[in-house]
Parts: structure tokens; C-alpha cells; sequence
């Protein structure tokens, strides 16, 4: 072993109980990191996770009709036009399937849907209750939302004649599976009513949701709403979640169409996870910084404590770069130690915490996310404030005077 | 005389430089010491010789004069030149030992080689054994310094000091707090390596008694030499003392 390295060692191991303070202190504030940055990680992730269960990430949607003002100003009059907003009818997306194969080929989304979606009354005996009825290809709709893990019963059959209906709608309605309802809209054609066959009942996570919900095949809304052949949305799926807006905003520019990506449509929800960030960032730096001077200060003592053998290993030959040397190892190797030992005192508590924090059901409340990059950069992170807070303690021992030390 | 192996021309050291209390410690010292010699160097305290001795071992440097060690100019010298000259030209004994409390005695024999050449061969941690043999230490070889006498430790640090076979080993009081036997076995010691692998001595001593088996007596009182004579009748007593 070189020389640094010796005496960096041997003097850790003299100065046992020092050492083991400071390797403490490096651990605590390692665990620390690690175990909020999971929690939070896991939060978030979960967060997100729940909010985009039953949304796409980017939806696309036809233009909003807008109403001009016919009459143009004469010359030198003025013209205070009162113009009423238009009634927004519900529309289909001009030539939807070649934008559909356009976005499909574009580079950052990975799955596009069509969706004919509509208000409707389902109707059974004399229940009467006001439903939002998605169209939609069962084989592209399950890339952008897994729908099979919220089916509660059944299976997802949108074949013509079937529905799939959320649980709180079929309990409203007071029906099951294989049972029947009807579906009324008041089409610019005049209503139209038919009968619907009970496929599948599912849990979107929220009641409100699940008290409207009526998912029908694309051909069969595109009649139910008389829009036939078309869809009145593209939901779209990205590889890169935080880029959707991103993406929403090229997709708007290159179609001419409405997009609106999830992160627009809860930008409370992501100001709420962006606070919550900037909080644990904070925390961290905080946590690092008593570290590093907890490690200074004990590293400082040990200078002071060991000023004679440093005067001797000058006397001996040692150069000040070695001496100074010595100390930011010593720093280093503490770090590293309590990097070590803070993962596993981190595991330990995400362990801890997932067997007590659970649902009432018993089921973790969330999924802790220990990611092994936490570890390797929470250990680089150490290591490096580590030999930062050893800056000055080796710059004290490197510049002692040597002919003055070895006379104490 | 052989060539000489350091050589002091005029060499003043003041403290304090540029504040009210500057004091002047060494005022133009010349002195010359050859390959092989056994010096005495005595005087009274505040004389100036620990200030002469951290000179000579480059742990100082002079205010004024020209020191040449192995012929070369070190006010001339970098830091980083002056500390490898002092790792390969230089030996210290000092009065408190000064091992390092965390290394075993053999450990302690091998910091200067770690230092200079590099992390410890086989070899060399032998060397460093047969040293501590020499020096009588031959079954205190793996203890800590702690569990050592005054008179061990004291062996230890002079075999660390010869451990890279410097030509000049500078002593400050190296039997100062021993007493009169073992200070009469350490001194027998430094004389032995002195004649049997020619190694240079400047003994730093209170002690007359030990003073006058040196070759030679250079005495510094208030900061200038004031006698420097060769005890040549010495040798062949010490050789029949033994």
C-alpha cells in the first residue's frame, strides 16, 4: 500500500473513537438522503402514477369552433361588434386516421388511440343517470391505459351490443354482468336508444368516475353520437413522461389540432411534486453540510492531536502534498464507510417503514423505490463532501511548521 | 579533510523578521562537516544549537549565509527539492523518540523506505528487521511503541533513521531523558554505525561526559561558534572501553 494510505489508515484506526463519530455522523446523514429521496421518489411515482391510471398522456382534439364577426368596419367607422361564443358540437378530427399514422411514426410517442366520447343517459327500468361514454379500439386503447387491471369483474368486451361499465354505474343502475341497459343520446338526428349487453365492470380509482363511466367500441359510439367514421379525440402515449408537454406542443403546431398533455391538465398537481422536490433538495444540502462539518471539525482535532507525528513524517521526508494527502484520504475513506453503512441503515428503514406505513387492506401504502443509482450516487456524493470537508483540516497539517512541531 | 559533505558559509537565522522583536539566534555560523565524522555539538541552552540543527536538517532554512549539503546550494532548492534531499540525505534521532504510536517498531524502521520508495517489500521490511537486530531489538520486533522502554524506543528511532543509509544522521539530545546506562548504550550504539558503515553523526548533548567520546567538539555559545577542536585521543579509548 502506497504511503497515504498507511498512515491515513493507521491513524483512523489509532484514533478509534473519533473515527467512529464521524463514520456515525456520515452514516446518519447518508440514511437520511437516501431514505427521503426513496420516500419522496416513491411518492411522486406513485402520485403520477395514479393521476395518469386513467389518463392519456397527451390528447388530441379538434380546433374550437370560433365565431367572426361578419361585417367588416367601413372607412373612418368603427365597428363595436357583440359577437356570442359558439355552441362547441362535438366534432371529429379532419382526416383522423392519417393523423393518426402521422403520430404514430413521430419519434417520442409510443402508442396512439382513437375515441369517439360523449355524453349519454343510461336507462334501466326507471334509473336514469348521465354517463360519459367512451368509443374506443380495445387493442390500441390498452397501450395508453392498462384497463385490464382495472376491470373488477368480467372482461373488457366492446364488441357491437356489449359495454363495459364502471362498478358504481352498475350498482346505480342496480345490474351486473351479462345484465342489460340502454343508452340514450339526443343526437342532431334525433335520440337514438339502444340496448347494451354488460361485459365487464371496472375500477378507475375514483367514484366519480366510476358512477359514469360506459366504455362502447369505436363503431359503435361513432353511431351512438352520429359521427360516423370519425373520433372526436387521439389519446397519446410518450416514452418520456415529463417531456408530454413538449411533445403536446410540436404535435399542436405540426397538426393544426388541440393538444393538451397531462402535465397542462394538472398543473396544480405538478406544482404540488415540484415543491416537493425543491423541499428534499433543500433537506439534503442541509444534511450534507452538517456532515461536512462534523468531519471537519473532528478532522481538525486529529490535526491538532497529531501534530508531532506529522512534524516527524515532514522530518522523515514526507512532502506537504503527501501530509495534506493523508487527511483528504482520511476524509474519503470515512465518507465511504458511512456511505456503506447509511445504504443499509436507509434499507433497513425503507423495510421498516413499508411494514408499518400499510393500508387499511394491508397492502403497502405506496411502493418504495430504491433505486440502486440513489445508492452509487449517494455513495459518490458522500465520498466527495468527504474530502471537501477534509479541505482544511489537511491544508492545516500540510503547513505546519515541522522544526516547531516535533519540540512540542 | 574528505570532501565535505555539508558545509556552512556565514549562515544567520533571525526570528521575528520585520516586527519589533527580531532576534537574531545564529550569527554567521561557518562550519564544515565530513563524510564519516562523530561530532559533538554542546553549548548552553539558548545557544542556539536546536535552531543550528533544524538548519542543517533543512526543517528551517537560514536568513542569511550559504548552506551546501552534498554539494549542492540549497537556498536554491525548492520545497518539494529540499523535502526528497532531506528524505535520502538525512537521519533524525530526537531527544522524545518520536516514533509513531500507531506503527509496530518494524512498521516504524519501514516509514522512511514507504516514503521514499514506495509501498514495502519483502525485502525491505527484512532490512528493516536485520536494523532493529542490530540495533539489539531482534525480539521486540512487532511491538507497538507503548510497550516499549525509553532506551528501545530510542533504538528504534535510530534504526529508522538509518533505515535509507543516509551519510549524515542528526541527533538533538538523543540520550536526554535516559538514564546514565542506557544513555552510555545508545551512544555505544551511534558509534558503532559510525565506524562499521561510515555514517556521520552531530550529536546535539548537554552531556560533557558523552561530549568528550565524540571526534569532535563544536561549541556554540550565544549564537557563534566558540571553539571547535578535534578529540582525536578519544577513538582509541572508546575502542578500548568497549
Amino acid at each position: 500500500m502506497p504511503f497515504e494510505w498507511v498512515v491515513a489508515l493507521r491513524f483512523l484506526r489509532e484514533g478509534r473513537f473519533q473515527t467512529w463519530l464521524i463514520i456515525g455522523g456520515a452514516t446518519v446523514g447518508v440514511a437520511v438522503v437516501i431514505f427521503i429521496t426513496a420516500l419522496v421518489n416513491g411518492l411522486q411515482a406513485n402520485t403520477i402514477r395514479r393521476t395518469l391510471g386513467t389518463q392519456a398522456h397527451i390528447v388530441v382534439r379538434p380546433l374550437e369552433e370560433v365565431a367572426t364577426a361578419q361585417r367588416q368596419p367601413e372607412a373612418g367607422a368603427a365597428v363595436l361588434p357583440r359577437v356570442q361564443a359558439r355552441a362547441q358540437r362535438l366534432r371529429s378530427i379532419d382526416q383522423w386516421p392519417a393523423v393518426q399514422a402521422t403520430l404514430e411514426r413521430r419519434p417520442g410517442i409510443v402508442a396512439v388511440s382513437p375515441q369517439v366520447t360523449g355524453p349519454a343517459f343510461a336507462l334501466r327500468g326507471d334509473a336514469n343517470k348521465s354517463v360519459a361514454v367512451q368509443g374506443v379500439e380495445p387493442e390500441r386503447y390498452r397501450r395508453i391505459i392498462a384497463i385490464d387491471d382495472k376491470l373488477v369483474a368480467g372482461r373488457f368486451g366492446v364488441q357491437p351490443g356489449e359495454a363495459v361499465i364502471g362498478k358504481d354505474l352498475a350498482s346505480d343502475l342496480g345490474i351486473g354482468l351479462d345484465d342489460r341497459f340502454r343508452l340514450v343520446t339526443a343526437g342532431a338526428a334525433g335520440p337514438v336508444d339502444d340496448a347494451y349487453t354488460v361485459t365487464g365492470l371496472v375500477d378507475l380509482g375514483i367514484r366519480d368516475m366510476n358512477r359514469r363511466a360506459v366504455f362502447l367500441g369505436l363503431r359503435t359510439a361513432q353511431a351512438l353520437f352520429d359521427l360516423p367514421g370519425g373520433a372526436s379525440q387521439l389519446d397519446l402515449k410518450v416514452d418520456e413522461l415529463f417531456a408530454a408537454e413538449t411533445v403536446a406542443q410540436q404535435v399542436a403546431r405540426e397538426t393544426g389540432l388541440t393538444a393538451d398533455s397531462w402535465m397542462k391538465t394538472n398543473d396544480q398537481l405538478l406544482a404540488a411534486l415540484y415543491a416537493q422536490t425543491v423541499t428534499t433538495r433543500t433537506i439534503r444540502i442541509f444534511v450534507a453540510i452538517v456532515v461536512v462539518l462534523g468531519i471537519a471539525s473532528v478532522l481538525v482535532v486529529s490535526v491538532v492531536q497529531k501534530r508531532r507525528e506529522i512534524g516527524i513524517l515532514r522530518a522523515m521526508g514526507a512532502s506537504r502534498g503527501r501530509i495534506q494527502r493523508v487527511f483528504l484520504l482520511q476524509g474519503a475513506i470515512v465518507a465511504l464507510w458511512g456511505s456503506l453503512l447509511g445504504s443499509a441503515l436507509a434499507t433497513a428503514m425503507v423495510v421498516v417503514f413499508l411494514r408499518v406505513a400499510r393500508n387499511a387492506d394491508g397492502s403497502p401504502i405506496f411502493a418504495l423505490e430504491l433505486d440502486p443509482w440513489l445508492y452509487v450516487s449517494s455513495a459518490l456524493g458522500a465520498v466527495v463532501f468527504g474530502v471537501l470537508a477534509a479541505v482544511a483540516p489537511a491544508r492545516r497539517a500540510s503547513t505546519l511548521d515541522p522544526a516547531q512541531a516535533i519540540r512540542m | 579533510m574528505a570532501e565535505a559533505l555539508i558545509e556552512l558559509a556565514g549562515v544567520r537565522k533571525s526570528y521575528g523578521v520585520g516586527t519589533e522583536i527580531e532576534v537574531e539566534v545564529l550569527h554567521g555560523i561557518n562550519l564544515a562537516l565530513a563524510a564519516g565524522e562523530f561530532a559533538a555539538l554542546v553549548g548552553p541552552s539558548g545557544s542556539g544549537k536546536s535552531t543550528l540543527l533544524n538548519l542543517i536538517g533543512l526543517l528551517e532554512s537560514p536568513s542569511g549565509g550559504s548552506y551546501r549539503l552534498r554539494g549542492r546550494e540549497t537556498a536554491e532548492l525548492s520545497e518539494a527539492e529540499l523535502t526528497a534531499l532531506r528524505a535520502t540525505s538525512l537521519g533524525f534521532v530526537f531527544q522524545f523518540h518520536h516514533l509513531l504510536p500507531a506503527f509496530t517498531a518494524t512498521e516504524n524502521v519501514t516509514l522512511p523506505g514507504l516514503n521514499a520508495h514506495g509501498p514495502v517489500t519483502g525485502e525491505r521490511r527484512e532490512a528493516a528487521r536485520d536494523l532493529l537486530r542490530a540495533v539489539g531489538l531482534g525480539d521486540r520486533l512487532d511491538h507497538p511503541p507503548g510497550k516499549l522502554s525509553g532506551g528501545q524506543q530510542q533504538r528504534v528511532a535510530i534504526a529508522r533513521a538509518l533505515s535509507l543509509a543516509p551519510p549524515l544522521v542528526l541527533a538533538d539530545e538523543p540520550t536526554g531523558n535516559l538514564d546514565t546506562h542506557a544513555a552510555d548504550d545508545i551512544f555505544a550504539l551511534l558509534r558503532r554505525f559510525n565506524e562499521e558503515r561510515g555514517v556521520a553523526f552531530l550529536i546535539v548533548t548537554h552531556d560533557p561526559r558523552l561530549a568528550r567520546r565524540c571526534d569532535r567538539i563544536i561549541e556554540l555559545v550565544d549564537g557563534t561558534i566558540a571553539g571547535d577542536r578535534p578529540n582525536a585521543a578519544v577513538r582509541g579509548a572508546e575502542a578500548a572501553g568497549r
